[in-house]
């Protein structure tokens, strides 16, 4: 089993439109959206959750009143400022689920209760399964919340005989990242040409070089800037990065979104549309594969066609370039297995 | 205006710029603001507590004058006096540090510095140590006034700069965050604090304790999501809070009706520009790309004071009141998680 994970250190640089639309050009494929703190893949790939279920990622101190005596021992030894006097209260936001003040209290008046901070879910798609979750506001543990949904996407790809995960990764460099890196095949780093997401992007080839994963990157919207975009790719290449790929800029992307579809299914309605209003399709390719890739269509995909059918200046052929950056990451997943098998 | 008088007692607002969505444009309004805020003669700190990614530096590119360290406590066992009682193990909750046959090991990565293995250890034999986990940078920024003739607009002005950097490879921002939030300086008449993306712990550190919290969102199905979230978690936390649209035009009216129906008010709508986003690209600020852009930031500034003013201006007993809606409203989505997906 292969498993992709798309990051990005800068966040909105692309990450989940472009797994929605490697969803359906892969066919059958587990997808597991990791970014727990702001999910959003459910939203393109027609999801319908068939499970819920409850994630607890810790406890938080209570303090039981009848018990209490005011000695102010917990508030003492509470490293979290979480412990406020008169009477005595657990802030349960600041409460990081030490115990010490569970553990050091002399009238054993604290209470340690597991908290339920989330929830993930099972969704059907055309595409696959899909495990997603929600944290709730304000909480901690996303690191372990992540490890739960790779693994429960994992544990389904198994059981339904699918060759590959798709993830869709958290922007950053801290935990929910890390979570979601650790053991994958290979992972897609999605930028974008400004200075941030050249600055966002060293940072993450750094931490994938920490992990030895093999990494590719996308530079999206990358006619946006294309001296830099050029730049960031010779850098990405010098870094290591097994190829580099480019994706225009197109407001497209914003118009699947809005259907609740991938860019694939908005460019080919764009086609429709351009055809059937007499001018010349712009993507006639983008459209026969997109009807082969076995994506079931409904009327969704025309609602956008009347935003999509104002073109940018030059507007790129998106499409094909998503297809072409998917091809390139299946040949790279397919050497990832044979270096593994060589080893 | 009064606050011009540079003897002026500061303002000391503190304003947190946030979005549970990254790439909505957090830094393009954080440094935009500041470097329109200055402008008026206020005394300006602008604060990058995005700290896995700190972008602010690029955009108003500071003198960095000093670094320190960002530390975290972690334990240190004393093999000569440790009897491999197990203690330690058993009372950590993170499973930070394990005792073995011979030796204990600590992984410092999931140690929570909360303390309780060096308190509980029977033979005092764990001291606690400093960690780096990040630097605290701090430096001066010079921006270019308003190119105007009218005013004190003209000419250069400092904002002070403070940003926080996690190690790469570290997994908790929070120390990082906080020691940002904690160089907040009471002297500055506005302290604007670019925070991290997303609605969970390092947030919560960023956003805390400010006067307002603006959400920078985009119309989009994502940006409507995301900001769902966002809103849930400042209401959780009580903490005052507007929106600023930003591609104000690119997606649809759902962001603007949600805003509506929930009361929020929107300071600002940035309207989609290419020039904007290759003045970003570039790393210039928008304000200086776009003429038209310093007006709107002017116009946002004047909002922020206004809304901070009226959150700030109700007595406590309607600050309660606040809060028990916040938290009923906050209950209620919770207790729905899954008709999120029902709404695609």
């Amino acid at each position: 089993m292969k498993e992709l994970v798309v990051i990005s250190g800068k966040g909105g640089t692309g990450k989940t439109s472009l797994v929605a639309a490697f969803a359906r050009l892969a066919g059958r494929a587990a997808l597991a959206d990791c970014d727990v703190d702001a999910a959003d893949l459910h939203l393109v790939v027609r999801a319908n959750d068939r499970e819920e279920h409850p994630f607890s990622g810790g406890k938080v101190a209570r303090v039981i009143d009848e018990r209490c005596t005011g000695c102010d021992r917990c508030r003492e030894v509470c490293r979290f400022a979480a412990i406020s006097a008169d009477p005595y209260r657990v802030d349960p936001v600041r409460c990081e689920g030490c115990g010490l003040c569970v553990r050091l209290c002399p009238s054993e008046a604290i209470a340690f209760d597991a908290v339920v901070n989330g929830a993930w879910y099972v969704a059907d798609t055309p595409f696959g399964p899909l495990v997603h979750a929600r944290l709730r506001p304000a909480e901690e543990n996303s690191g372990k919340l992540v490890t739960v949904v790779r693994n429960e996407a994992r544990r389904l790809a198994t059981e339904q005989g699918l060759d590959l995960v798709l993830v869709d990764g958290s922007p950053g460099i801290g935990c929910p990242v890390i979570a979601s890196l650790a053991g994958a095949s290979l992972a897609l780093v999605v930028t974008e040409p400004t200075l941030s997401g050249q600055h966002d992007l060293g940072r993450v080839l750094e931490l994938c070089r920490h992990f030895r994963l093999p990494v590719a990157v996308c530079v999206n919207k990358w006619d946006l800037n294309p001296e830099l975009a050029g730049e960031i790719e010779r850098e990405a290449l010098a870094k290591g990065a097994r190829f580099v790929q480019r994706v225009g800029y197109d407001r497209l992307f914003t118009a699947a979104q809005i259907a609740g579809d991938s860019v694939l299914d908005a460019a080919g309605a764009r086609a429709t549309e351009a055809t059937a209003t007499g001018r010349r399709a712009p993507q006639t390719a983008a459209r026969a594969s997109s009807s082969a890739d076995g994506a079931p269509r409904d009327e969704a995909a025309n609602v956008i066609s009347a935003k999509a059918a104002t073109p940018d200046v030059a507007t790129p052929d998106v499409a094909n370039e998503v297809r072409r950056l998917w091809q390139a990451l299946r040949e790279a997943l397919d050497g990832a297995a044979a270096d593994s098998a060589v080893r | 205006m009064s606050e011009s008088d540079p003897g002026h007692a500061p303002l000391s607002l503190r304003v947190a710029v946030a979005s549970g969505k990254g790439g909505t444009g957090k830094t393009t309004v954080a440094a935009n603001l500041a470097a329109t805020v200055v402008s008026d003669g206020l005394r300006v700190q602008l604060l990058d507590a995005d700290v896995e990614e700190p972008n602010c530096h690029l955009f108003v590119r500071p003198t960095l004058k000093d670094s320190s360290p960002i530390e975290v406590l972690i334990p240190e066992v004393d093999e000569a006096r440790c009897t491999l009682c197990g203690r330690c193990s058993e009372v950590c909750e993170y499973k930070a540090i394990v005792v073995l046959p011979t030796t204990v090991l600590v992984y410092n990565e999931l140690c929570h510095s909360c303390g309780a293995c060096a308190l509980l250890c029977p033979e005092q034999a764990i001291s606690e140590v400093g960690r780096a986990v990040g630097v605290l940078e701090r430096g001066v920024a010079e921006v270019k006034g308003a190119p105007r003739g009218d005013s004190a607009g003209e000419g250069t002005h400092e904002i002070a700069f403070v940003q926080g950097r996690l190690t790469i490879g570290e997994a908790k921002p929070v120390p990082a965050v906080h020691a940002v939030a904690g160089a907040v300086d009471g002297e500055a008449d506005v302290a604007i604090i670019d925070c991290p993306p997303g609605t969970s712990c390092p947030v919560v550190e960023a956003v805390r304790d400010s006067d307002l919290v603006v959400l920078v969102t985009e119309p989009t199905p994502f940006g409507l999501s995301d900001l769902r979230l966002a809103v849930a978690m400042v209401r959780e936390l009580g903490q005052p809070f507007a929106v600023v649209i930003n591609r104000a035009d690119v997606g649809d009216d759902r962001v603007r009706r949600y805003c509506a129906e929930e009361g929020i008010p929107i300071l600002l709508e940035i309207a989609d520009d290419r020039r904007v986003a290759e003045a970003y690209s570039r790393g210039q600020l928008a304000i200086e790309a776009v003429p038209g852009l310093r007006q709107q930031f002017g116009a946002l500034w004047s909002a922020v004071r206004a809304a901070a003013d009226d959150a700030a201006g109700r007595d406590s007993a309607h600050a309660r009141a606040r809060a028990t809606r916040g938290d009923t409203s906050a209950e209620a989505s919770d207790s729905t998680p899954g008709s999120k997906a029902g709404q695609s």
